[in-house]
């Protein structure tokens, strides 16, 4: 690890001047991916500015009915409030479904929104080639090992995906992501909040440099009754998604009167099933419209030579995960 | 009293669990300075130009160490990578050595080393080496050997089974990784090493370093897991000697997670093509078993996994057939159970292939295959018992509840599935000295040069020294881990206990001897001119089975005698005659998965085992040996998978968030058992040893079951959600 300046701040407007004047410098919150990438030396922050004393970790109801999540709120304290687990039961799984409890512990929902790419070639310094980590190197993993990579949203520069599972389930949610920065407070849905690689892999969002995320906004939701996270992996816990599913349904008797599904592990964002969506409202909940949805939402999907698994993964999966939600299967 | 094969707490578990147990990485010693490896990125070449003047200008670096500048070893050899020249064999092979004051400042300073490589053409590609791979042995016993007439036997076969079975390359992963610490002091050399055999560091220190054997002192009190990683001397223990010489320094040498992924062994890739010929009633006519593994450019290791082929069912015509495949890879090494594991899981998936083809029990046709000879020398087995375990799991497992077709078990909407299979694991052992020392207080000390991998030899010394002279365990110190002791083995093998037990129990008999000898002369004992076989021992006191009242304590025995201690030790070499018998452990496994039906993952419910491993000397280390053999197995079946990219030879997924290795919550109930029947053939304990016998057949026990569940035969370790769609 490079050796580094680091600065500790104790509230949020002084930490946005801090990382404006600290050059090369990066905000620390639980670390968990930071500090690791650091080691790995891809990434080489030549300044850390510690935002873990900023009062940002409370978790309140909105006056709106929704609930504000503190950036620096831990995962674990997240998924644990009754009021996510009240009226967002998706999120609560989905957040405990992901990493480990003595990560969670240390993660923060800011950092979670924020936490890179897995990919292997991206990790380790040792590939020369990385798109993401070395604009302009290549990119090791289309011809490479790409089992864990996107099937959707991928360029010639970069298959990476997010693997947040939190975000899976915010995507569904149709949360805001609360920012303030130099020039003031701003709000992106989190549908704009991640992008797709495109020619500029190296970004991940769109956030812009110097940013601090303060909340995680959710707007009231009627899915708290009829919601689920599925999480397919190679081991139970501790392990990232091949692919997840959020699934979400509001319910009229047995019609579905609105939906929400979010892919996660396919795409360098969480992909969110609009079409799909469509197919579903207003109509019965039956085998096979979570089949045509299915079909609907993996349409356009490509793949790579070891994640061709993906399509069928993910096409029995939605249908699990909406017999689940819709408490049919 | 310490009757042997009570379930007695581990000795050092106080010692573990509060942190105070000393591994080799955690000695504090003035002027220490901190190495770190640079490890290359290609997988054959060489080193063009190395640049270290960015490195070397970093605070605190005291040197950098790489071929040209590193001292010359007169006794380094291709094996090891060393610093002698500048080929590249492997990626991540050591190309350079940064020893700084901090470990801090080494990891830094060894990212900034920058090397560039001349790339050769690497041997990446595992099929296509098959034409031009090449015989090899394991152990010195060749791996081919065939008996009777194979193309015979399966021109009478009435039903063959003929497959391909691959496993991949495994890492071994201990909590502990790799470290050394070296100090040198004039031509003496001291070695603090996480290691599985003392001597064997001692030995090869010394002949790379041209200084006789003696000036090597080797320690190791504690390892944090081996699992055979640490059985053999890599290249970064003659590294930290090297550089402790270069810089006149101690110096310390720990491996980093992803570190332990190349240049410390790992298990190699095995291909294995299996042919099994039977008649319509399920005896076995025919089996061949022919493996490909692979192995490295500058060392070969063979896997064995045909070996087990050689003694596991009544066959008259065998052919097992193994061929080394190198590649720019780091050399393989053993991994626990090595060969065993990876070929009981061919050949007891191949078995169970066959007994659907016959729709036929599985578990019967094992029996109509049993043997009570070794098939190959045809000399019996020492002692085997193997009926027993089938009965006795599966009455645990309710295996007679099974319907034998796939996809007919469900539990809910989850698919389930029963699968069995049958352990096995040679009883080997090895010369191993021991000493036991009575002390003038009435407390005593065995001592043996042997090695605690987490085996609980610690324990399995106390426990055999107090039963033979008959007294409490709390009374005796265990010493091991230095090779100033009497020497013992390699800590691998299941041989440990099996070796160094026999080895004290003798030292406690000729210590019992010898306390009797002192009292019978002593005129002022209640034992004067007593006979030693009318002695007997109990609670610290001899006393005369024909006059009971006549006793004596070891404590007075000694005060008599100027108080001082009385110590015996010896050197034996236990086991038996193999012209006269075959010595193998044997096991029944039996497993119960659920999958789910639509998104097909896998979770091992249940898992029942018996084991005939001959006397368990200690039952509660016995259950954990087994219970994490069987981890391992599942491990194995559904898990572990070293990726590597074959463009390059590099592996991709070298740390523990991204090797799988099964979670609390993948483990469902393990139910183990022995038998419990000394082998008496063997030596007076009757152990033959349990380290590794857990993992073989379980891989294959998981398989079969998968493919009860879901009727699908995954013929690929890992068995992964994607393979079962
Ligand atoms: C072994 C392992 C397994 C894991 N498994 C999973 C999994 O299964 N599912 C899953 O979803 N996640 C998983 N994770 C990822 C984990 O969730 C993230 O590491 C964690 O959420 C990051 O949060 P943090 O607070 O530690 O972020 P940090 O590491 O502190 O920061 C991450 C990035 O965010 C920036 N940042 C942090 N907070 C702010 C802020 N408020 N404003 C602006 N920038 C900010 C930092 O500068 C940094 O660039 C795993 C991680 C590990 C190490």
């Amino acid at each position: 690890m490079q050796p580094f300046k680091y600065r500790r701040e104790e509230n949020s407007a002084a930490a946005v001047a801090a990382i404006g004047q600290l050059e090369h410098s990066k905000f620390l919150a639980g670390g968990t991916n930071l500090i690791d990438l650091m080691k790995n030396g891809v990434e080489r922050p030549a300044a850390l500015v510690d935002i873990n004393r900023l009062p940002l970790a409370k978790i309140e109801a909105l006056p709106d009915g929704g609930v504000r999540l503190g950036a620096l709120a831990r995962n674990s304290d997240t998924a644990n409030h009754p009021l996510v687990r009240e009226r967002y039961p998706l999120l609560a799984y989905a957040i405990l479904s992901g990493a480990s409890p003595q990560l969670r512990n240390l993660a923060t929902n800011g950092g979670n929104l924020l936490q890179r790419t897995r990919c292997p070639y991206f990790m380790d310094t040792g590939f020369a080639q990385c798109n993401k980590r070395d604009p302009g190197s290549g990119c090791g993993a289309i011809e490479g090992f790409n089992r864990m990579h996107a099937i959707f949203g991928t360029s010639e520069q970069c298959i990476a995906t997010h693997p947040s599972d939190m975000c899976v389930a915010l995507a569904a949610l149709e949360a805001r992501i609360v920012i303030m920065g130099p020039q003031g407070e701003r709000i992106i849905p989190i549908a704009e909040f991640h992008r797709l690689p495109g020619d500029t892999p190296q970004s991940d969002t769109t956030l812009r440099p110097g940013e601090l995320i303060t909340s995680i906004d959710l707007p009231k939701s009627p899915y708290a009754r009829h919601s689920h996270y599925l999480k397919i992996r190679d081991r139970s816990s501790y392990e990232f998604a091949l692919v997840s599913v959020a699934a979400a349904l509001e319910l009229d008797g047995d019609t579905i009167t609105s939906a929400r599904l979010v892919l996660g592990g396919v795409a360098h964002k969480p992909w969110r099933l609009e079409q799909a969506e469509k197919i579903l409202t207003g109509n019965k909940m039956e085998r096979h419209l979570f089949a045509a949805a299915a079909h609907t939402g993996m349409e356009g999907a490509k793949t790579f030579r070891y994640n061709r698994y993906k399509v069928e993964m993910a096409t029995r999966g939605i249908r699990q995960a909406l017999g689940v939600a819709g408490g049919v299967a | 009293m310490s009757p042997l094969g009570e379930p007695l707490s581990r000795v050092d578990g106080k010692l573990k669990v509060t942190g105070s147990a000393k591994y080799s990485a955690e000695f504090e010693i003035p002027q220490l300075a901190y190495a770190v490896m640079v490890q290359s990125t290609i997988p054959s070449g060489r080193i063009a130009r190395m640049d270290t003047s960015a490195a070397e200008r970093i605070p605190g670096v005291v040197a950098v160490l790489k071929p040209g500048n590193a001292l010359e070893l007169p006794g380094a050899e291709r094996r090891v990578s060393v610093l002698q020249d500048d080929l590249v064999h492997y990626d991540r092979q050591p190309v350079a050595v940064v020893v700084a004051e901090t470990l801090e400042q080494a990891h830094h300073a060894a990212s900034m080393v920058r090397v560039e490589y001349a790339k050769a053409d690497a041997k990446l590609n595992f099929d296509a080496g098959f034409p031009t791979s090449y015989p090899g042995s394991h152990n010195g016993i060749p791996g081919d050997l065939s008996f009777g007439d194979v193309d015979a036997g399966l021109r009478q076969a009435e039903i063959t089974i003929d497959q391909v079975y691959t496993t991949p390359i495994q890492h071994h992963n201990p909590m502990e990784p790799h470290a050394t610490i070296a100090k040198w002091d004039g031509d003496h050399l001291s070695i603090h090493d996480a290691t599985q055999h003392i001597s064997g560091v001692q030995e090869t220190l010394a002949k790379m370093f041209a200084i006789p054997k003696e000036n090597v002192h080797v320690t190791c009190l504690f390892v944090g897991g081996g699992f055979g990683c640490k059985g053999q001397v890599w290249s970064h223990v003659i590294l930290a000697a090297l550089a402790a010489k270069q810089t006149n320094r101690p110096v310390k040498l720990v491996l980093e997670r992803p570190q332990m992924f190349g240049p410390v062994g790992a298990r190699p890739r095995t291909h294995q093509k299996l042919t099994l010929g039977a008649t319509r009633d399920g005896k076995l006519t025919a089996i061949r078993h022919e493996v490909h593994a692979n192995t490295s450019e500058i060392e070969d290791y063979l896997e064995s996994s045909a070996f087990p082929t050689r003694v596991m069912y009544s066959c008259p015509n065998v052919a097992t057939i193994h061929r080394l495949v190198p590649l720019n890879l780091g050399t393989p090494t053993y991994m626990r159970a090595p060969g065993v594991a990876t070929g009981t899981y061919a050949v007891e998936v191949a078995m169970d292939e066959l007994a659907y083809e016959l729709e036929m029990d599985p578990l019967q046709l094992r029996l109509i295959n049993y043997t009570d000879v070794d098939p190959h020398t045809k000399v019996p087995f020492s002692e085997k018992n193997l009926r027993g375990c089938y009965s006795r799991a599966a009455d645990r497992f309710g295996w007679s509840k099974r319907s034998h077709g796939p996809q007919t078990m469900r539990e809910g909407k989850l698919a389930i599935g029963w699968g069995m299979a049958t352990e096995t694991y040679p009883g080997k052992n090895l010369p191993a000295a021991a000493l036991v020392r009575l002390q003038p207080d009435g407390t005593a000390v065995v001592a043996s040069g042997t090695q605690e991998i987490g085996n609980g030899i610690y324990t399995v010394m106390t426990e055999v020294a107090a039963d033979t002279l008959k007294m409490s365990p709390r009374l005796f110190t265990a010493v091991l881990g230095d090779t100033n002791l009497p020497p013992a083995p390699i800590s691998a093998g299941s041989m440990t206990t099996a070796s160094v037990g026999p080895a004290v129990r003798e030292a406690a008999l000729r210590l019992r001897s010898q306390l009797i000898a002192i009292a019978s002369r002593d005129a002022q004992s209640p034992l004067h001119g007593a006979d030693e076989s009318d002695v007997e021992l109990q609670d610290g006191k001899m006393f005369l089975r024909s006059a009971p009242g006549r006793s004596d304590n070891f404590k007075s025995l000694l005060a008599r005698h100027g108080n001082r201690p009385v110590e015996a030790s010896a050197q034996v070499k236990p086991g038996v005659n193999e012209n006269q018998y075959s010595v193998h452990s044997f096991g029944a496994v039996f497993a119960e998965v659920a999958v789910d039906p639509d998104v097909r993952m896998v979770r091992v419910q249940r898992v029942v085992a018996v084991f005939d491993v001959g006397k368990v000397l200690n039952e509660k280390l016995g259950r954990s040996q087994f219970i994490g053999g069987i981890v391992w197995g599942i491990s194995l079946a559904l898990f572990e998978d070293t990726h590597v990219d074959w463009r390059n030879g590099r592996i991709i997924n070298a740390n523990l968030a991204d090797y799988l290795v099964p979670v609390n919550r993948d483990i469902g109930e393990i139910d183990v058992s022995t038998l419990d029947i000394p082998d008496t053939k063997l030596d007076s304990l009757g152990a033959r040893g349990i380290g590794e016998i857990g993992i073989t057949g379980t891989g294959a026990a998981v398989a079969n079951a998968v493919f009860h569940a879901t009727g699908k035969r995954v013929r690929d370790l890992p068995i992964t959600p994607d393979k079962l769609l």
